[in-house]
């Protein structure tokens, strides 16, 4: 690698975003009347117009070793909305969302099939490398993972240093940057040379949000990454989020019904590896279309 | 309340508790005894000039084992840069890339090559370097030694590095690292102090090894100036004069197993001060 192809490639993705910054204002979600559920080729998609969509999903089917975790899923995600998807253990959730950065390659017995589309480009194609398709979706981990051998702002900046970034200026300013979006900022500016461990949990999993924003990823995928945390710590990533989603599009897995309800927009609900319902999230918990997604979203199962 | 019974039990715990207890003392017996021992008879011949000079000819008294000391370590050196890479990488592919049909048999050869005899080594090497370069060098003893040192590092280099949660592994590649810069920088930056370890390890370990030396370093009773040239080790001093017909060769061997037995010690000291302190410092 020459360090000069590599220096380019965030001011690419900043391009990139900010084009799909024009394609128009945010969803109106709270149209809830209007919406016509409308299920076109069996592909679940709220009918709010207009939609800048950020992923496509057409028939995703995951399997590891025979076993189909996840079964012939079609979904849209919006850009710069919050998606939440939920579900009981074990219902396909973090597959869905390992699937959408192809995460799965990881572990050799996995096998992914259908289309997932991001602004349009085949993810999965074959001359789609899976290293390009991770620094453009980016992922939040259930457990913080800050790397134990580096300081704070070593953490943030690692991306951009291990894909060859050298420039100083820009180092810091990201640094500065991601941390300020993080809302970690304040908190560690004076000690960003301390070790990432010496962080308190919340402020470990912030930390690794702005790891991965440090990257400027177009869309975050966030695997229940409050459920270790104390409710303060909670609260602040969030806020955090409904923060993030002026300028990402966020896909968040979580256990916490009250947590999607709050901040998310739209709502997936997985059951048994079959994605059940989608639609905006008043829609999903104030009047659900199926019977399933009521008795699990007011807590009769799962 | 069964009380004869409830004693009964006690007492049979008790003896189980007196029997292992007298085992695990007897693995530390044989420590103090090689050191008692040791100390009494070699003590009295350490002297600041058992480590500057070179060994007198026969009948004259004093002398020392520099050059066997200097020698240890030329050796240790060698067999460092010899076996580490190979070790490591080797580590490194067990542990992330390899399949585990084909891992099998690696770790299944590594096990039994960790299991041939060393002087067995030393024979190898003779007949591929020694014979072939026309005479014992140490660079040949220092590659016998890097050998051994191969499947010892390797095992433990994939052990640590198994060690390391997978979720940065994860992290690392949802940032856009590429793979081998991920294990570089990430992975085995984390497990770095236990592939130290196992290096120190396996560096005590050939050490003391006396049998694949004498058919490839050989000795020398004289400083070496190349690689080419036979060169001496304090295992290979201490056999020397151990065999010797001379008391004053004997003192010098038990003092030159002395010396080992305390690198050894002190490798293995430095290990525990390497492992203690869990948390990482930032440099």
């Amino acid at each position: 690698m020459t360090p000069g192809e590599n220096k380019t490639v965030p001011e690419t993705r900043q391009e990139s975003r900010a084009k799909s910054r024009e394609l128009g204002p945010s969803v109106p979600h709270s149209t809830l009347d209007s919406l016509a559920r409308q299920s076109e080729a069996g592909t679940a998609r709220p009918s709010t117009v207009p939609t800048a969509l950020a992923l496509t999903v057409r028939n995703l089917s995951v399997s590891f070793g025979g076993n189909q975790v996840l079964k012939h899923t079609s979904l849209d995600i919006a850009a710069r909305a919050v998606t939440a998807i939920i579900g009981p253990s074990g219902c396909g959730k973090s597959t869905f969302l390992r699937a959408l950065n192809r995460m799965h390659e990881l572990t050799p017995e996995a096998r992914v099939e259908g289309e997932i589309r991001l602004f349009g480009e085949d993810i999965y194609a074959r001359n789609v490398e899976p290293v390009v398709v991770r620094r453009r979706i980016g992922m939040v981990f259930q457990k913080s993972n800050p790397f134990p051998t580096m300081s704070i702002v070593e953490n943030v900046t690692v991306g951009l240093r291990l894909n060859g970034v050298r420039n100083r200026r820009l180092l810091a300013e990201r640094t500065e940057q991601s941390l300020r979006m993080a809302a970690l900022w304040d908190e560690v500016k004076d000690r960003l040379h301390a070790p990432a461990v010496s962080l308190s949990g919340g402020q470990q999993q912030r930390l690794c949000i702005a790891r991965a924003l440090a990257v400027q990823p177009e869309v975050l995928l966030m695997d229940e990454p409050a459920s270790a945390l104390d409710p303060l710590a909670t609260a602040k990533i969030e806020d955090l989020i409904v923060e993030l989603k002026k300028d990402y599009t966020i896909v968040i897995v979580t256990h916490n019904m009250q947590q999607a309800a709050r901040m998310s927009d739209f709502t997936a609900f997985f059951y048994l590896g079959e994605l059940v319902e989608f639609d905006t999230t008043t829609k999903i918990f104030t009047s659900p279309a199926k019977k399933q997604t009521e008795d699990y979203v007011t807590g009769r199962f799962g | 309340m069964t009380a004869p019974n409830h004693r009964w039990r006690k007492f049979k715990n008790a003896v189980i508790q007196t029997l292992t207890f007298a085992c695990a003392i007897l693995v530390v017996a044989p420590l103090v005894l090689v050191f008692y021992h040791l100390i009494s008879q070699g003590f009295s011949s350490i002297n600041w000039a058992f480590f500057t000079q070179l060994p007198k000819p026969v009948g004259e008294v004093g002398g020392g084992m520099a050059n066997a000391i200097v020698g240890t370590f030329v050796l240790l050196g060698q067999a460092a840069v010899f076996g580490v890479p190979v070790g490591v990488l080797g580590g490194v592919f067990l542990s992330e890339y390899g399949s585990s049909r084909l891992n099998w048999w690696i770790r299944f050869t590594a096990d039994v090559i960790n299991g041939v005899p060393s002087i067995t080594w030393g024979m190898v090497v003779y007949a591929l370097m020694v014979v072939p370069m026309r005479g014992f060098s140490a660079l040949a003893g220092g590659i016998v030694l890097g050998m051994m040192m191969i499947p010892l590092v390797m095992r433990t280099t994939e052990e640590v590095l198994q060690l390391v949660p997978h979720g940065y592994r994860e992290a690392a590649l949802a940032l856009g690292i590429n793979k081998w810069r991920a294990i570089v920088q990430i992975v085995v930056r984390t497990a770095l102090k236990g592939i130290v370890t196992g290096v120190l390890l396996a560096l005590a370990r050939v050490a003391g090894e006396t049998a694949p030396l004498l058919f490839t370093a050989f000795g020398n009773h004289f400083w070496t100036h190349k690689l080419t040239d036979p060169i001496s080790a304090l295992p290979l001093q201490i056999f020397n004069y151990a065999i010797s017909p001379y008391d004053d060769w004997h003192r010098q061997a038990w003092a030159g197993a002395l010396v080992l037995l305390v690198l050894v010690l002190a490798i293995n000291i430095g290990v525990r001060f390497l492992t203690r302190d869990r948390f990482q410092k930032q440099s």
